[in-house]
């Protein structure tokens, strides 16, 4: 159970903020998180006590560096179950499929193979696969979601063949927040001898992630969807394919040594994926955040969500003017529209009542293919709401009519 | 009728609200802006005069009220007016000093400068005949 009377306190955000003169709510967590005040003083710590480079000085200060950022990949192994050579730091969830269509893609696929993605898929996980296809000659195929747009087992098993090298889905998706059976769909996935690629940035802060028990072969997830700084994030892959993976980006920090004939060595992973200065204040703060995300507990933090969806899922039915798309998600996310009222506006007015919503298509631009509309608002909740967050959004929406949306501008 | 009135008013009923095949019109498609509007502004100009200008697409309120409000004030007009008109536009969603003679009807926009994230939506349709008004400028030029 989560207490968030005392969790709010952890939160700066969450002290007394106001937005457009009202108390804010803030229901865009799947945007980006509030960071708690153990992330922002691990990161000051960082500024104020011993800023230095790390891997590279043989003096004092610089080991005290060293240190905190490479014990951030124990730190993560323990929350996902990897060994820490097989955490990988970029900036980002997008920066790590990046890393993995460029790196592991461009080397391994050729003509005629098969990349399967899905429809409900974040921009970041679908652009890179178009490029890799364009310049490899493999083609992109999609597979099937169900009526509500939830990916299965049974989609993807109608689809794949010999030809499929890679599936590439999200564990929980952006715009719907449907859970994905990961175990299952990686079962079926290596079952054919593909591998499986799966984009963690709206599950990894929302429910437990084992990569050993889901056996996929790559995990990308962001630190600020999880209470961390933005601008940092990880790759896990599977140690014995970042050992074969050669990188795409080149520079200090990477290799071992290289000669003027062009003989280059390189470390091992994780190190030879990281080259140049990385961001060690982000990577430290990564660390205060999985800490902190796991002494509340994922188990608490899904368990909170899933009550406060229930709940104002039950709400806003009762309102009668409000279109919801993922009845049956099983995140704090909620995709709507009210009714005959274009997202944007909606989201506008709902805005000027103090509450924070996104509107549109939420970079999952080939959605509309499965929920039929374009634009909706996505309302997306975090351990630290509450039902009064809740009681404010059902509110705002039974209020959201034409004549208040076009209000807000005189 | 009162501001919001009108506003409301060319968002539901929108003027020049109907695009055409017609060869004799240039057409904007104006959908990078954003990744939520998606219109098109087509306009005939014929030596130096706009004389027929319509549109169409996704738009939320403020886009469509905008554009519509743009084609009824633009329409008939010659560049150079309709070059004024802008400017005093864009100065008004801008928060800077205007000329309320000329803008009519679409004062009723003038909330929008203290909303920023929608003054993209309140210049897409606008920003649409800026375009075509320069293209047209370039053949006359090459010609």
């Amino acid at each position: 159970m989560i207490n968030t009377e005392i969790i709010r306190k952890d939160f700066p955000m969450l002290d007394n903020k106001k937005m457009a003169g009202k108390p804010l709510v803030y229901l865009d967590n799947s945007a980006t998180t509030f960071k708690p005040n153990r992330v922002i003083d691990a990161i000051n710590d960082f500024y104020h006590n011993y800023t230095s480079n790390i891997h590279r000085g043989e003096y004092e200060l610089s080991q005290k560096a060293d240190n905190a950022y490479d014990s951030v990949r124990g730190i993560v192994g323990r929350l996902i179950n990897c060994s820490e050579k097989e955490v990988i730091f970029t900036s980002g969830a997008t920066n790590s499929l990046n890393i993995v269509a460029y790196s592991y893609g461009l080397q391994n696929l050729k003509e005629g193979d098969e990349i399967l993605l899905t429809l409900a898929e974040h921009a970041s996980n679908v652009l890179p696969w178009f490029d890799v296809a364009k310049r490899t000659g493999a083609v992109i195929n999609y597979i099937p979601l169900d009526e509500e747009g939830r990916l299965t087992p049974e989609g993807l098993k109608s689809v794949i063949s010999e030809k499929t090298k890679i599936v590439a889905f999200a564990s929980v998706t952006n715009v719907l927040g449907f859970i994905a059976d990961v175990k299952e769909l990686c079962r079926i996935a290596h079952q054919y001898g593909a591998i499986a690629v799966v984009d963690g940035a709206q599950s990894t802060a929302h429910i437990k992630t084992d990569v050993k028990d889901w056996d996929c072969d790559f995990l990308a997830f962001s630190a600020h969807k999880m209470c961390g700084p933005s601008g940092v994030g990880v790759l896990y892959g599977k140690k014995e394919i970042l050992d074969a993976m050669v990188p795409f980006t080149y520079g200090g920090g990477s290799n071992a040594r290289f000669e003027a004939d062009g003989t280059v060595i390189l470390k091992d992973a994780p190190e030879k994926f990281e080259s140049g200065t990385p961001d060690m204040e982000g990577v430290i703060g990564l660390g205060a955040a999985v800490k902190y995300i796991s002494s509340v507990g994922l188990d608490n933090i899904y368990e909170h969500e899933k009550q406060l969806r229930d709940y104002v899922v039950r709400k806003i039915k009762e309102l009668g003017n409000v279109e919801i798309y993922n009845e049956h998600g099983d995140t704090g996310i909620i995709a709507l529209n009210v009714k005959d009222i274009f997202a944007q506006d909606a989201a506008s007015y709902i805005g000027s009542q103090g509450i924070a919503v996104r509107s549109g298509n939420h970079c999952a631009k080939m959605l509309h293919n499965v929920i039929g509309v374009t634009e909706t608002i996505r309302a997306s909740f975090y351990f630290y709401n509450t039902y009064e967050d809740a009681d404010r959004l059902v509110e705002a929406l039974k209020n959201c009519t034409i004549e208040n949306c076009i209000g807000i501008f005189f | 009728m009162i501001l919001r009135e009108i506003l409301l008013d060319h968002y539901e009923y929108p003027h020049n609200h109907k695009l055409t095949d017609s060869p004799d019109f240039r057409e904007a498609h104006m959908a990078s802006e954003s990744c939520i509007d998606d219109i098109r502004v087509q306009a005939k100009i014929e030596d130096g005069v706009i004389e027929d200008i319509r549109f169409d697409g996704r738009a939320c309120t403020i886009s469509t009220a905008s554009t519509s409000m743009m084609t009824d004030l633009v329409k008939g007009k010659t560049i150079e007016q309709a070059k004024e008109i802008m400017d005093n536009y864009f100065a008004m969603i801008d928060g800077r000093e205007f000329d309320e003679t000329i803008l009519d009807e679409a004062i009723a926009l003038q909330g929008v400068s203290k909303q920023a994230n929608r003054i993209k939506c309140a210049t897409i349709g606008w920003h649409g005949l800026e375009k075509l008004i320069a293209e047209s400028e370039e053949d006359n030029d090459g010609k």
